[in-house]
C-alpha cells in the first residue's frame, strides 16, 4: 500500500486526468462509501483514522463531521460541505499543488465528505488568484459529471451531489471559516460570532462543514485502506502524511509529502537540501506566517501538532518559512505586520487599529525612529491583541505570534535598532514599505 | 432569575442575558460602543471587557467581552480589576489613533459617548505617532451631516440603518483600518428613519444637519418632555430650545411606544416653530380689510364684540391639545362645538372609537406590534401615515428568526447570529394597499387594490376565519386564503389599518377580521392609525356640530361668529364651502402659523405651538400623554386655552377662569367622561422631587445666562417662575430619574453626557422608566361584547366606472402633514404633489409619467406617476399638500393633462421614498 496517498499519482503522471486517476484506483473509495457504508460508518472511520484538519488548527475531522445534525434534527433545508481552498497563508502553496495536479482526489474526498454529513450541495471556496486550480477543478468536475460521479444518483447510489466552485474575491480573512461562509453568501467577509458554529448554523443558516483541501484529499485513502493503515503512516501520535513545504534561502525550496512527524531538521537538510551557501538558519515560522518562530533549539522536533504546540508554536499549514542570518528580524516582522494589518477585516478594534500601530512602531524602529519604550509598547499591545478572546477572531492572534516570538528570540536585534538609530542589516538608503495607502 | 457576583457584590440578573446588559440594568458603569439596547450584541468594539472568574478561588480570571458573555447563576466577574480597566483604556487608545481632536468644533461635543467613555476609561495622553487617516465626507441630504474622520468603526450605523430599519443605501465599505460608512455616492439617505443615525452614532459622524445650522451645545439646551405632533402614534420626544428657537428634537425613550427611535417627520418636522410665518401678534382686520397687528387689547376688545353675537360656533382641531379644544367647547357650548375633523375624518374617528369600544381586540402598543407573530396590514400605508409603526412591523417580521435561533441555542442578544441563522425567514406579514409601500420587502404577499376592493378582501378574510362573519366576493382568493390561514395559525395576530384610505369599509373589514380571530379563540390585536396627533382626543369629546354643519351655519348667517382653533379649515372641507363660511361670519382664528384660514380671519390671535405650551394628546392606542412647554413664547404668543380664557373674560363671561393648565385638564376630565383619565397622565404643577425642588428644564451646566442677552442688557433677567408645571426655567432642581416618567425633561447622569445615559433612567435595560412609562390608556379594546359578527354585514359594492376616475388618497411622510410640511428641512425633502395612475389610464388621458395632470375637482395640478399595479379607473392622489389640502371628492373625477405643468423633481416613478 502506498506511503504517499496524496501525491503518488502526481509523481507518476504530473497532472492527473480522470483516466489516470481511475486507473490508479480512483473513485473506488467513494463508490464503496456511497454504496456500502452508512454515513455514520464513514464518520466513525474518519474519527478512527485520527485525521486532523490540515488547514492549520488540527481539529479532528471525524469529530467535526459528527457535529452535523442528521435526520429530523437537521430540520428542513439543505446541508452544505464547503472546501476551504482560500489558501492565503504566506509561504503556503500545498493546496494549490493538489488542486492543480490531482483535482479528482479533492472531488472524491468531497463526495465522501458530503455523503457522510448528508450534504447535497458542496462548494470549493477557491482563492481568487488560483486560476490554474480553477481551470483544473472545472475540467475535473465536468469529467466527473460525465461519468456520473457528480450530479444525480452518484455511482447509482441514490445520493445526489452538486459541486460548485466559488471564486473568492481575495481576502486572507476568507480562510477563517465563518468569514468564508459570509463571503460565500455574498456578504462582507468578516468572521461570525461563535456559537453558533457552522455545523449547527453555517452557510445560509444551515448545517455546514468547512474542511481544508488537504484534509479532504486524505479521505479517499482512509476509506480505501482503512483507519489503522492511515494511523500507521505517521511517525508520532498524529496520523497520516503531511504536505510539508519550505521557502527561504534553502537550496531546493519546495513541497514534499512525508510521514506526519518528520523532524524539522530532516525537512530542511534532506528534502530542502539545506541552506544556500553562506547563509545560516536562524529561525523558522513552521506553519506559515501566523505561527511563532522556532529557533535552533527546536530544529530536532518532529513536525506534528503536539510537538510544535509544546514548543510554543503551531504546525499550522506545515509549510515553513525559513529566516536566515541575512534577514533583519525587525524588517521581517514589519513586513508580516504590514500584511496582517492590511488583511484585517476591519471589524474589531484591537485588530483593525492595533495592528497598524504595531506596523507603525516596527517601521519606526526599522527606519531609525525607534524610541526607548517602543519594545515594551509592542509587547503590551501585542499581548492584548494576541490573546485569543480579546479580538473577534484569531486573525490578530495569528498576526502577533511571529512578533511576540521574534521579540523573545531576537530581542537584541530590536534593541540594537533603537540604540543605533537604524537597522544594522542595512547599508543603503532606507526604503519605506509601510501602509502607504493610509 | 440568576445571581452573579460583580466585584464582590451579588446581583440578581436574568439567566442567559449578556453581562453588559445585566450590569447596565443594575446601573453600573461599563463602557461600550457597538452594543445597542435595541439591536443586541455583535462584539465588534471590544470595549466592554470585564474579568470572568472560574470560581471563588480563581484570582486571575480571564478577560471576556461583557456584551457577548451569557450570564448564568453563580458566575463571578469584575469590572474594576486593573487588567480589565487597562484593556478598556487601551481600546480607547486604539480608537483614538485616527479620531480627530476636534471636540471643540464638533457637534457631538458635550454629548459624545466617545468622549464619555474616554474619560471613563482614563485614556488621556496620546502615544500613537502615526498620521491620522482622513476621509472625504458625503452630502447625505438636508437631514444628516457626515464627518467620517470621526468614525470609530462601531458598525452601529449600518446595523441600525440596514438590519434594523431595512434601509439599503448606507453601507460599510472597505476593510482593515480604512472602513468607510456612507452611500455608494453622494445623495439623500432614503430611509425615513435616517435621523436616528444622529443618536445611534456614538460620536459625531452622523449629525443633525438642521441643528448644526443653528447649533447649541447640549448643556445649553433647555428641554422638556413632549409628544410628537406629527401623527397619531404619539412618539415621546425631547424638543430643545435656546435663544427662543426650537433647536432640535431628540428621542424620549418610552418602552411601550417609540422605544429608542423616531421617524424623520418627527425629528425634523418641528422647525415650523421657528418659521417666519408664525403668528406673533394679535390683529384685527379693519374696515378696509387691512390687517392691523395692534396688540392684544384691541383684538380682545373686537373679539368681545364678536362673541356677543347670538350664535357663536367653535371649531376645534385634532392638532390642538385636549385642553385647548375643551376650553373652546366651554366657551361656545357643546351645542355650538365642532371637533374640527372633516366629515370623513369624523366618521372614521367615531367608527374607530366604536370598534374599540365593542372590544374583542387588544389595541397594541408598538412593543406589542413588535411581538406580533402574524400581521395583516389592511389599506394603511403606515410608512407614510404612522411611520414608527412601520419600523415596529419590521421587528415583528423578525419573530420567526428569533424562534429559529432559540431552538438552535443562539442567545437572543446575538444579533448577527440570529440574522445569519434566520436568513430570509420571516414571520408572515401580508400587506393590502393601494400603492406599493416601503415595507413590502418584509411582506409574504402583497395585494394592490382600491380601498373598496381591499375592504372586500378583508371581509372575505374574516369570513374565511369564521363563517359567522359576512363574506364578500373578491378576485384576490390566494391572498385571502394565505392571510386568513396565517392569522388563524398565529398566537398573537395583528391587524393594522387606519384612516389613511378615508374609507370606513376598510376599518369595518379590519374589525371583522380581528373579531373573527377572537371568535376562534385567538388573542388578536387591532391597530387603527387614527390620523393626527390628537384625532382620538377630539373624537372622544362630544360635539354636536359636524364640520359641514358648522360651516353651513356660518355661511347661512345662522351663526354670526366662528372661533377657529388651530385649524386650517381648507384642509377639512370643500374650498367653496369654507370660503363661504369665512366670508359670511366674524371669524376669530387662534393659530401658531399663518394659514389660509387665518388669512381670512377678522381677528387673529397668535397661539403657542406645542413646544411653547402644555397639554394632552391622545394617540391611536387611546393613550393620553402630556406634553410640556419647553420655553416661554415671545411677543404676544400665548397658549390657546389662555387666549380663550381671555376672550371669555373680555366678553364678560365667568365660566372660563382657569388659573393654569392643570385647571383646564381637571375641568375637562370632570366634564368629558371619555377623557376622565387625563388628570392622572402626569403630576400636577405642585409636584416636587424628593429634595423638594422643581425639575429643571436646563441641565446643570447651562451656561451664558448673562452673556446670552448681553447685547440687550448686561443684567441677567430674573428667571420666569413656572407656576403651571413641575418644571423650572432654570438649572436649579433635580432630574434624577426617580420622578414619574412623564416629567423627565432630558436624560443626563454623571459620566454619561450622551443619550446613552437613558439606561440610568430605566428600571432595566429596555424596560420601563424608573418612574413608570408615561401616559394613561383611556381605552384598550377590553372584553368582547356579544354579537360582533352582526355588526358589519355589508361589504362595499365594487364601484362601477362611470366615465371618471375614482380618487383614492395617498399620503406622503414629507408633505401630507400640515405642521411638519412647514418645517424647512421637511420642505427640502418634500416632492411635488403627485397623482398615480395605471399606465394604460395615463395613456388614455394623454399624460406620461412626470407630466402634469389636473381636473375640475382637484383644485391643483399634480405630477403624474404611473404604477402598473394601480387599479384601472382609479387615481391615487397626494393628500394634505398645501396646493390641494382639502378632502378628495367622493364622485368620480375628470382628469385632464395640464400642458403648463412644470415638473419639479426627479424620477416620477419613485413612490413613497419618504
Amino acid at each position: 500500500m502506498t506511503q504517499k496517498p496524496l501525491t503518488e499519482r502526481i509523481d507518476r503522471h504530473g497532472h492527473v486526468g480522470i483516466d489516470d486517476y481511475e486507473a490508479g484506483g480512483g473513485y473506488a473509495a467513494a463508490r464503496r462509501a456511497l454504496r456500502e457504508m452508512t454515513p455514520g460508518e464513514v464518520i466513525d472511520l474518519v474519527k478512527d483514522a485520527n485525521l486532523r484538519g490540515r488547514g492549520g488548527a488540527g481539529f479532528p475531522t471525524g469529530v467535526k463531521w459528527g457535529f452535523v445534525p442528521q435526520g429530523d434534527a437537521a430540520g428542513k433545508g439543505p446541508k452544505y460541505l464547503v472546501c476551504n481552498a482560500d489558501e492565503m497563508e504566506p509561504g503556503t502553496f500545498k493546496d494549490r499543488y493538489l488542486m492543480e495536479r490531482d483535482p479528482h482526489l479533492l472531488i472524491e474526498g468531497m463526495i465522501i465528505g458530503a455523503y457522510a454529513i448528508g450534504a447535497r450541495v458542496a462548494y470549493v471556496f477557491l482563492r481568487g488568484e488560483y486560476f490554474e486550480s480553477h481551470r483544473a477543478l472545472e475540467a475535473a468536475i465536468r469529467d466527473a459529471h460525465e461519468r456520473g460521479y457528480l450530479g444525480k444518483d452518484v455511482f447509482g447510489s441514490g445520493f445526489d451531489l452538486d459541486l460548485r466552485i466559488h471564486g473568492s474575491a481575495g481576502r486572507y480573512i476568507c480562510g477563517e471559516e465563518t468569514a468564508l461562509l459570509n463571503a460565500l453568501e455574498g456578504k462582507r467577509a468578516q468572521p461570525r460570532l461563535k456559537p453558533p458554529f457552522p455545523p449547527a448554523s453555517g452557510a445560509w443558516g444551515r448545517p455546514t462543514i468547512v474542511n481544508n483541501v488537504e484534509t479532504l484529499c486524505n479521505v479517499p485513502a482512509i476509506v480505501a485502506h482503512g483507519a489503522e493503515w492511515f494511523r500507521d503512516l505517521g511517525l508520532t501520535d498524529d496520523a497520516g502524511t503531511k504536505l510539508y513545504g519550505a521557502s527561504g534561502r534553502v537550496k531546493q525550496p519546495g513541497l514534499w509529502e512525508l510521514p506526519m512527524g518528520t523532524p524539522i531538521r530532516e525537512i530542511v537538510d534532506v528534502h530542502a537540501g539545506g541552506m544556500q551557501d553562506g547563509y545560516k538558519l536562524r529561525g523558522i515560522l513552521p506553519g506559515g506566517a501566523s505561527t511563532d518562530f522556532l529557533v535552533e533549539q527546536h530544529f530536532d522536533l518532529p513536525m506534528d501538532y503536539g510537538a510544535i504546540a509544546a514548543a510554543g508554536s503551531r504546525m499550522g499549514t506545515g509549510t515553513m518559512i525559513l529566516m536566515d542570518d541575512s534577514v533583519c528580524p525587525v524588517d521581517l516582522s514589519r513586513n508580516l505586520q504590514h500584511f496582517f494589518a492590511q488583511e484585517s477585516c476591519g471589524f474589531c478594534t484591537p485588530c483593525r487599529e492595533g495592528l497598524p500601530w504595531i506596523e507603525e512602531l516596527l517601521t519606526d524602529i526599522e527606519e531609525g525612529r525607534g524610541r526607548p519604550g517602543d519594545i515594551e509598547l509592542l509587547e503590551k499591545h501585542g499581548g492584548y491583541i494576541g490573546a485569543p478572546g480579546n479580538t473577534f477572531c484569531l486573525h490578530a492572534a495569528g498576526a502577533i505570534e511571529p512578533l511576540s516570538s521574534a521579540l523573545k528570540y531576537f530581542r537584541a536585534d530590536f534593541e540594537a535598532h533603537i540604540e543605533r538609530g537604524g537597522c544594522p542589516y542595512r547599508t543603503g538608503p532606507v526604503k519605506r514599505v509601510g501602509m502607504g495607502t493610509r | 432569575m440568576a445571581h452573579i457576583v460583580v466585584d464582590g457584590t451579588s446581583y440578581e440578573v436574568e439567566e442567559g442575558q449578556n453581562l453588559l446588559e445585566a450590569v447596565l440594568s443594575h446601573h453600573l458603569d461599563l463602557p461600550y460602543f457597538c452594543w445597542h439596547p435595541a439591536m443586541g450584541s455583535v462584539g465588534a468594539c471590544r470595549q466592554c471587557a470585564a474579568i470572568e472568574y472560574a470560581d471563588e478561588d480563581d484570582t486571575r480570571g480571564r478577560l471576556v467581552m461583557a456584551c457577548i458573555t451569557s450570564v448564568r447563576d453563580g458566575m463571578r466577574f469584575s469590572i474594576d480589576a486593573p487588567h480589565a480597566e487597562d484593556f478598556r483604556k487601551t481600546v480607547i487608545e486604539w480608537l483614538m489613533e485616527n479620531h480627530p481632536h476636534d471636540c471643540p468644533v464638533c457637534e457631538e461635543g458635550g454629548e459624545c459617548h466617545l468622549q464619555d467613555m474616554t474619560v471613563m476609561t482614563g485614556h488621556a495622553s496620546r502615544r500613537y505617532r502615526g498620521t491620522k487617516r482622513t476621509w472625504e465626507n458625503q452630502d447625505l441630504g438636508p437631514f444628516i451631516g457626515h464627518e467620517m474622520n470621526r468614525c470609530i468603526t462601531c458598525y452601529r450605523c449600518v446595523r441600525f440603518y440596514r438590519d434594523y430599519a431595512g434601509g439599503t443605501d448606507l453601507e460599510a465599505f472597505g476593510s482593515r483600518g480604512r472602513m468607510y460608512f456612507g452611500r455608494a455616492e453622494d445623495g439623500v439617505l432614503e430611509s425615513e428613519f435616517a435621523g436616528n443615525l444622529v443618536e445611534v452614532c456614538p460620536t459625531g459622524v452622523f449629525t443633525d444637519r438642521p441643528f448644526s445650522k443653528q447649533y447649541t451645545r447640549k448643556w445649553d439646551l433647555q428641554s422638556a418632555p413632549s409628544v410628537c405632533p406629527g401623527c397619531s402614534v404619539g412618539c415621546n420626544i425631547f424638543p430643545s430650545e435656546r435663544y427662543g428657537d426650537l433647536k432640535r428634537i431628540h428621542n424620549r425613550y418610552h418602552a411601550e411606544v417609540n422605544g429608542y427611535f423616531l421617524c424623520d417627520r418627527g425629528r425634523f418636522g418641528s422647525h415650523f416653530v421657528n418659521a417666519d410665518t408664525r403668528l406673533r401678534h394679535a390683529g384685527v382686520r379693519d374696515d378696509e380689510a387691512v390687517f392691523e397687528a395692534g396688540g392684544a387689547a384691541p383684538a380682545l376688545e373686537a373679539a368681545a364684540t364678536a362673541l356677543g353675537a347670538e350664535r357663536v360656533i367653535g371649531i376645534g382641531s385634532p392638532r390642538a391639545s385636549v385642553e385647548a379644544n375643551f376650553a373652546l367647547r366651554t366657551l361656545v357650548g357643546e351645542d355650538n362645538f365642532c371637533n374640527g375633523l372633516s366629515a370623513r375624518e369624523a366618521e372614521l374617528a367615531a367608527l374607530t372609537i366604536d370598534i374599540h369600544a365593542a372590544g374583542g381586540a387588544r389595541i397594541p402598543t408598538l412593543a406589542d406590534v413588535e411581538r406580533a407573530d402574524a400581521v395583516l396590514v389592511l389599506g394603511e400605508d403606515v410608512s407614510n401615515t404612522a411611520a414608527r409603526v412601520a419600523l415596529a412591523l419590521r421587528q415583528a417580521a423578525r419573530g420567526t428568526s428569533f424562534e429559529m435561533a432559540a431552538s438552535a441555542g443562539i442567545p437572543e442578544w446575538q444579533d448577527a447570529g440570529i440574522r445569519g441563522h434566520g436568513q430570509h425567514h420571516r414571520s408572515p406579514v401580508f400587506i393590502a394597499s393601494v400603492l406599493p409601500t416601503r415595507i413590502d420587502d418584509i411582506a409574504r404577499e402583497t395585494l394592490r387594490a382600491t380601498p373598496s376592493d381591499i375592504a372586500r378582501s378583508g371581509f372575505a378574510i374574516a369570513h374565511r376565519i369564521d363563517s359567522a362573519f359576512a363574506d364578500a366576493g373578491t378576485k384576490h382568493d390566494a391572498f385571502v386564503q394565505e392571510a386568513g390561514t396565517a392569522l388563524l395559525n398565529a398566537e398573537r395576530p395583528l391587524i393594522v389599518t387606519g384612516a389613511g384610505c378615508a374609507d370606513a369599509s376598510v376599518l369595518e373589514a379590519a374589525a371583522n377580521i380581528a373579531w373573527a380571530l377572537k371568535a376562534r379563540g385567538s388573542d388578536p390585536a387591532l391597530l387603527i392609525a387614527s390620523g393626527e396627533a390628537n384625532t382620538m382626543g377630539v373624537a372622544a369629546m362630544s360635539a354636536s356640530l359636524s364640520m359641514d354643519a358648522a360651516l353651513d351655519a356660518a355661511a347661512s348667517g345662522e351663526a354670526d361668529t366662528l372661533v377657529v382653533l388651530e385649524n386650517d379649515l381648507y384642509r377639512r372641507a370643500d374650498a367653496a364651502r369654507v370660503t363661504a363660511a369665512l366670508e359670511a361670519a366674524q371669524v376669530i382664528v387662534l393659530d401658531a402659523l399663518e394659514t389660509p384660514t387665518a388669512e381670512a380671519a377678522s381677528i387673529a390671535l397668535p397661539a403657542a405651538s406645542y413646544a411653547e405650551s402644555t397639554g394632552t394628546f391622545v394617540n391611536y392606542e387611546g393613550r393620553a400623554q402630556r406634553f410640556y412647554r419647553v420655553f416661554e413664547p415671545t411677543d404676544e404668543i400665548a397658549p390657546s386655552w389662555q387666549w380663550i380664557a381671555r376672550l371669555a373674560a373680555a366678553a364678560g363671561r365667568n365660566d372660563c377662569t382657569w388659573d393654569g393648565i392643570d385647571a383646564v385638564t381637571r375641568a375637562c376630565a370632570a366634564a368629558v367622561s371619555a377623557l376622565s383619565g387625563i388628570g392622572a397622565v402626569a403630576p400636577a404643577a405642585d409636584y416636587r422631587v424628593e429634595a423638594q425642588t422643581k425639575i429643571p428644564r436646563q441641565p446643570h451646566r447651562y451656561s451664558g445666562r448673562t452673556a446670552m442677552r448681553a447685547d440687550v442688557n448686561i443684567h441677567e433677567p430674573k428667571t420666569t417662575v413656572d407656576t403651571e408645571t413641575p418644571f423650572s426655567y432654570s438649572m436649579e432642581g433635580e432630574n434624577t430619574g426617580g420622578q414619574p416618567g412623564s416629567v423627565v425633561p432630558y436624560v443626563w447622569t454623571p459620566g454619561w453626557n450622551s443619550n446613552q445615559s437613558v439606561f440610568k433612567f430605566q428600571q432595566e435595560v429596555g424596560g420601563p422608566l424608573r418612574g413608570g412609562d408615561p401616559g394613561v390608556r383611556l381605552f384598550d379594546g377590553g372584553t368582547a361584547n356579544e354579537g360582533l359578527a352582526a355588526r358589519f354585514r355589508e361589504a362595499p359594492e365594487p364601484p362601477r366606472a362611470n366615465g371618471g376616475y375614482r380618487l383614492v388618497p395617498s399620503h406622503a411622510l414629507f408633505g401630507s402633514e400640515e405642521l411638519s410640511a412647514r418645517s424647512w428641512p421637511i420642505l427640502e425633502r418634500r416632492r411635488a404633489p403627485y397623482l398615480v395612475l395605471h399606465p394604460e389610464d395615463a395613456e388614455r388621458i394623454g399624460v406620461e409619467a412626470g407630466a402634469g395632470i389636473t381636473g375640475p375637482s382637484l383644485g391643483a395640478s399634480f405630477a403624474v406617476r404611473t404604477d402598473e399595479h394601480m387599479a384601472r379607473g382609479a387615481a391615487a392622489v397626494a393628500v394634505g399638500y398645501a396646493e390641494a389640502p382639502g378632502p378628495l371628492p367622493d364622485d368620480a373625477a375628470q382628469l385632464l393633462p395640464d400642458p403648463d405643468f412644470v415638473p419639479v423633481d426627479g424620477d416620477p416613478n419613485v413612490i413613497a421614498r419618504g
